[in-house]
Formats: C-alpha cells, structure tokens, sequence
C-alpha cells in the first residue's frame, strides 16, 4: 500500500472505530447508533466512548436485550430514512436475530423489485483465543456470507477500518461489518484525510513472489508475521486481504494466485462449507492453469470452540501453522 | 399487582439451617473465585451471583431431585444451590479435564444434566426455551416433574421468553419462570429495559399468559421459599406455569472488571444492609434456630470445603489437546 505521498497517523483500530463512527455521525445526522449499553459502556468492548455524551440518547441508543428488534428495528428506520449503525455485541447473538437477517435484511430490496435503499450497518464482532467459550468465541461472517442480499465486510488493519466504514455507513446496502476482538488493539498508519474503500475491493498488503496467502482479520497479523519470518529464509509471500467477503474480489486474489502459482487461504471460520472453501474454489477455477499446487486452506477445525485454554488452543491457528502450511508448497 | 399468598410456606428449622449453609457456600465460592480471577488464575470471564444467594437458595430448597433448572451466564448460585459439587465447578472454571464438563464448558456453561441442571447459558434467555422443553417432556411422559428457569430481569425483553411462557400456558406446562431482579441488565438499569408500566412489578409480563404470579424480596430466602412452594405445588398439580420476580441486588458488577459507574449514591449501602449472608444468620440466631457457635463451625467448614475445591481444581490437569476434537457426536464420529 502506497501511504507514501498522503499524511497519516498511528492509530489503534478501536480508536479508528470510534473515530470514524464520529466523523460519519457528525456528517450526516441520519446516523444513529443502536444496540445493548452503547451509551455509557460504550459497547461491548468499550469502543464508543465518548459518542453518547456528544450526540446524546436519541443518536446513541440503549436497546432492551432484543436482537431481533434490535436488528429488525433499524431495518425499519432504514427503509424510512435513516441510516441506523447498529451493533450486536457478540456474533453469536446474530442467531437470535436470525430471522430478521435472514429473511427481511437480505431480501427486502429485492422482494419489492429492486425498489428501495436500505442503508444499513450491523456490527458485530469475531471473538477467538479469549477462553469465551462456544457460545462467546467464534467467527461468523462466512455464515451471513452464504445469504444472497447481504454484504459481508470484516475489518483488519487500522486503515483498512476506517475506509470500510466510511463505504459501509455511506452505502445504500445493508453491510454485515465483522470487527475481530484480537485487532482491536492493532496499531499503524492511517491516512488522515477523508477516504473509502470500495466493499467488494481486495488488497495487496504486501508484494511476494513464491506463495499467496490469503487472510482475514487476526489471520492476516498472523500472516504477515509468517511472510516476515520466510523472508528471512528467502522465500517470498505475497499477503491479499480480502477485506469483503461477500463480495468477493476474485480478480485480484486470483491474479496473485496467478503470479505466485501457490495458494494458501486462511480463516478464523470453521474450515468446512467456509470462507476458505470459496475462496479456494474461485481461486482454482480462475488460476487452475497457472497453480503449481493446489490450494490450501487453514481454518478452525469442525467443532464448537471448546474453553479451557489447552482445548482452545489446539484448535487455534496461528502463525507457525501458516509457516507450515506455506513450506508444504515451496 | 401479584396475586397474594393464601398460605405461607414455612420452612423446617432443619431447612432454615441448610439455607443458610447453602447461601454462605455460594457466597464464599463466588468470592474465592473473585479473587483468584483477580489473580489471573481463572480463564475467561465471570460473573458472579454474590447478593443473590436467598434467589436460587429459596427457590432451589422446595424442588425434589428429579426437578429440572435451567440457569443463565450468572449460574454458579444455581449450581450451589442444586446441590452440585463446588470441587467439580472450581475444575470446570478452571477449564480443567476434572470439570463438570471436562474444560470445554467454562463457568458460563456449567451443566450437571444427571441431576436435572440443564446447564448455564451465554445466551440471555436462552434457557427458557430449554426448561419449556423440559416442562413438556414431563408431562408427556406422565410424571409430576417441574421445571425451573432462572433467568433475569433483562431476559423479560427477548422474545425466548415470550415464546416460551405463550407456549407453556398454551399446554399447561409445569413451567416455573424466576425472574432475578437485580435492578440491571448489564450496566443498564430496568428503566432502560423496561416500561414504566412494569416496574413495580416485573411478573405483569407473564399476565397475558395467565401464569401465577408472585413478586417477593429476593434479599429474604424465607420469602422466595413460599412463593416458591406454591408454584411448584401449583405445577405439579397441572395448573400451569408461575413467574416469580424476586426483586434484589447483585453486590459485585456486572462481570468482574466492570468498572460499576452506573451505580447511583447510596444505592449498594441500602442494599447491602439486606446481604441475607448477613441477615439471616442473625435472625436464625436471634430465634434460637442456631447458636453463635454452630454459626462459627458452619463458616469454618465451609471455608475448609471451598479451599479444598480450589485446591482440587489448581492441582487438577488441563485436558488432554486432543479433547478438543471429542464429544461432539453421539455416535462418536466427532468432527472432520
Ligand atoms: C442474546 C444475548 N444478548 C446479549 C448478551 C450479552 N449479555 C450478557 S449478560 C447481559 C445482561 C443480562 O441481564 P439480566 O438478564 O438482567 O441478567 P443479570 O446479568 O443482571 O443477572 C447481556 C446483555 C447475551 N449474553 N446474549
Ligand atoms: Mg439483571
């Protein structure tokens, strides 16, 4: 990424949430927030202080522990013109709400034939490696993905952060907008100027020439650690972010592919039926002729994330396994 | 207003003494876990049950063993007070392979389903879906088993709990709903939660589904006692579902680490003046129920009982990693 010419600042990416929330709230006063002790907690993870004490009750909005209203609710105020930001503290509470994402978020427009603009942002986070237990500690968004209607957006770096919240606040869809609980005290540099990403658009976060790797969220830390460490050792990792899941940019993952011949996909999602599997399938269907090997996917394996620190940890993926997993292809 | 009383429950003195045993138990357990976690010897989070101890103790002390509960992300009281074993729990919390559920539940997931608990819960309401399901099961198998859900006051606004006591006055299910009022959901207040219509009195949502209802001072175990009594007389009769609020405080925050700025002047000072770890020995002593000295005996061997649980679950073993890929199926065939 070229920062080169533009002026920016180190930032935390839960202060680049906040901030953002801030400039979008105070730019257009259609922005609310809604969701459980976002006033005065400041969410979940603490994350909006200070927006309830500077645009008060009636934009920073305390629910009832009611997901489906909660959600449902905001999707109503969008429809009638407002442009609700609404958080859900855990993804695993989406379930609650299952029905009002499911069947009313997601096909709303399309139902009445393409006929309304549903600006709407649901946040939530992905919790692994906490010791949160199943229910706590899991990653959703490949779940939320496989529903036509919905976009899905998970958040990774600190300029990253901020560009896709100003395209998902500004957009007239409804955007699924995972953050991940073990970025949020990532630093580094982000533009100070007004900026968006555009949702559907990947990145190249680093340049490589031997292996792609493919990574999401506290993946992608990971993987540019591992692509760090097999640089000293003379292999070269290239390192795309998604950064949309749904929809995807295959053209950019696949031209990576393309120019590496190797590629690994990795995920803190369960590793069947996941964001791993799509990828991969896009990924040997654009590139097959160009793959030296054939793709490799790294993700949770197939079980509820279990408690106990030694259980948990078994299941995690983490930076050694990219190494390994990227040394089978060279 | 709730339905009043027409005959008292009055425990034994036998009962009155085991109450009080099982309240300073749950309070000596949740305030060892307290400061351990603090130590940063406890895995995860937790959140404890401390000023709510007369809730499941009252309640806990008129069900039978065959009984069903169901409890919430603040469930250690209610394992207590079901009689689970605090050795087991301290492993579980510890995420040890000697745990109630072998590590892979944690103190939000605390299940014994041998002895009718059908676990703690993340989910808020979550539970209540589970004891209607009990309920029912009771009753189509022709038994006079009950069931339990603890759940708190923040729970009245999910739809689980709608959908669940509709279901059960719909069926005349032996649902028994205990609602812990302990003013806040999280760090939000019942105001926030709640309409102005139902704040005196948090058992008018189970109205429109004609449960029995009863509000009762959740700082007095006697009093949750009766109201207790009589909804599970109630249930086991076939006359159907009973929500009972006990309306009390809880003296810790919300999770350990919660910073606790919601809390008004003078709020946990009048709360505090009604601990039923503090009142009720007193008042026990004050009848003659209990000595001072039986008092001092029952603090020590609890003391003793809860040290040799943390103990245990210090010294017991994390689980084997390959655990984690075990339990997931019936037929064993466990994931991928
Ligand atoms: C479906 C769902 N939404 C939100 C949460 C987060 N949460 C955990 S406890 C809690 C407050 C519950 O309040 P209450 O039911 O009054 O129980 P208390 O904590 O006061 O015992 C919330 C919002 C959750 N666990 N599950
Ligand atoms: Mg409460």
């Amino acid at each position: 990424m070229s920062l080169a010419s533009r002026e920016t600042e180190e930032m935390a990416v839960r202060d680049v949430i906040n901030q953002t929330l801030d400039e979008e709230m105070e730019r257009d006063e259609r922005v609310y927030i809604q969701g459980i002790d976002v006033h005065g907690r400041g969410g979940t993870s603490n994350i909006l202080k200070g927006l309830d004490e500077k645009y008060g009750r009636e934009r920073v909005r305390n629910t009832p522990i009611s997901e489906v209203s909660i959600v449902g609710s905001a999707l109503g105020a969008a429809a009638t013109g407002m442009r609700p930001v609404v958080e859900i503290m855990y993804c695993g509470f989406l379930g609650v709400a299952g029905d009002q994402l499911l069947n009313q978020v997601a096909k709303m427009r399309y139902m009445f034939g393409g006929k309304l603009d549903l600006p709407l942002v649901i946040r939530t986070k992905n919790v692994m490696g906490a010791n949160a237990a199943a229910q706590h500690s899991q990653a959703l968004h490949h779940w939320l993905a496989a529903i036509p209607g919905l976009k899905v957006v998970c958040t990774s770096t600190p300029e990253d952060t901020k560009g896709l919240f100003k395209a998902a606040i500004r957009s007239n869809d409804p955007i699924m907008l995972f953050e991940h609980g073990s970025v949020y005290n990532e630093t580094g540099q982000v533009p100070v100027e007004d900026y968006t990403f555009e949702i559907g658009e990947a990145a190249v976060e680093r340049e490589g020439e031997d292996v792609t790797v493919v990574a999401t969220q506290a993946q992608l830390w990971n993987a540019l650690e591992a692509a760090e460490q097999l640089g000293e050792e003379g292999i070269s990792v290239e390192v795309v972010n998604p950064r949309t899941i749904s929809p995807l940019d295959t053209e950019t993952i696949a031209a990576s592919a393309r120019k590496t011949g190797r590629c690994v996909v990795v995920d803190d999602t369960p590793l069947s039926y996941g964001t791993q599997s799509q990828i991969a399938a896009d990924v040997s269907e654009e590139a097959f002729f160009d793959l030296d090997f054939p793709v490799q996917r790294l993700g949770i394996p197939d079980v509820p994330t279990p408690f106990s620190p030694s259980l948990e940890n078994e299941i995690l993926i983490d930076t050694d396994d990219i190494v390994d997993a990227i040394l089978t292809l060279a | 207003m709730s339905e009043q009383a027409d005959q008292r429950a009055q425990p034994t003195d036998e009962e009155r003494v085991e109450m009080l045993e099982t309240m300073l138990r749950i309070r000596e357990f949740e305030s060892r876990m307290r400061d351990n976690f603090a130590d940063a010897e406890i895995p995860g989070f937790l959140h404890l049950y401390i000023g709510q101890e007369a809730m499941a103790t009252g309640v806990c002390q008129v069900l039978e063993d065959r009984d069903y509960l169901t409890s919430t992300h603040r469930g250690h009281g209610h394992c207590i007070a079901r009689g689970l074993d605090t050795t087991k729990m301290a492993a579980e919390i510890y995420g040890k392979e000697t745990g109630y559920c072998n590590g892979k539940g944690g103190s939000m997931h605390i299940a014994d389903v041998e002895a009718g608990m059908l676990g703690a819960n993340g989910i808020v309401a979550g539970g209540v879906p589970i004891a209607t399901g009990a309920a029912l099961s009771s009753k189509m198998r022709g038994t006079d088993q009950v069931a339990v859900a603890f759940f708190g006051d923040g729970a009245l606004s999910e739809g689980a709990f709608h959908e669940s006591f509709n279901q059960a006055a719909i069926w005349d299910l032996p649902l028994i709903g205990i609602v812990e009022n302990n003013q806040y959901g999280e760090m939000s207040g019942i105001d926030e939660q709640h309409p102005p219509s139902t704040h005196d009195d948090l058992t008018i949502y189970g109205e429109p589904y004609g449960a029995h209802r009863e509000q009762v001072d959740g700082m007095d175990v006697e009093a949750v006692y009766d109201a207790a009594a009589r909804a599970v007389e109630r249930a086991r009769h076939g006359e159907g579902p009973s929500l009972v609020e006990c309306v009390g405080y809880r003296f810790e925050g919300h999770h350990e680490g919660d910073s606790e700025f919601y809390r008004d002047d003078g709020e946990y000072e009048h709360w505090k003046s009604k601990d039923p770890v503090e009142t009720y020995p007193e008042r026990l002593i004050d009848e003659g129920v209990l000595t001072a000295d039986e008092w001092a005996a029952m603090q020590a061997d609890v003391e003793t009982e809860i040290d040799e649980a943390i103990e245990f679950a210090r010294e017991s073993p994390m689980p084997d990693p390959q655990q984690a890929y075990e339990g997931l199926y019936a037929d064993g065939g466990d994931s991928r």
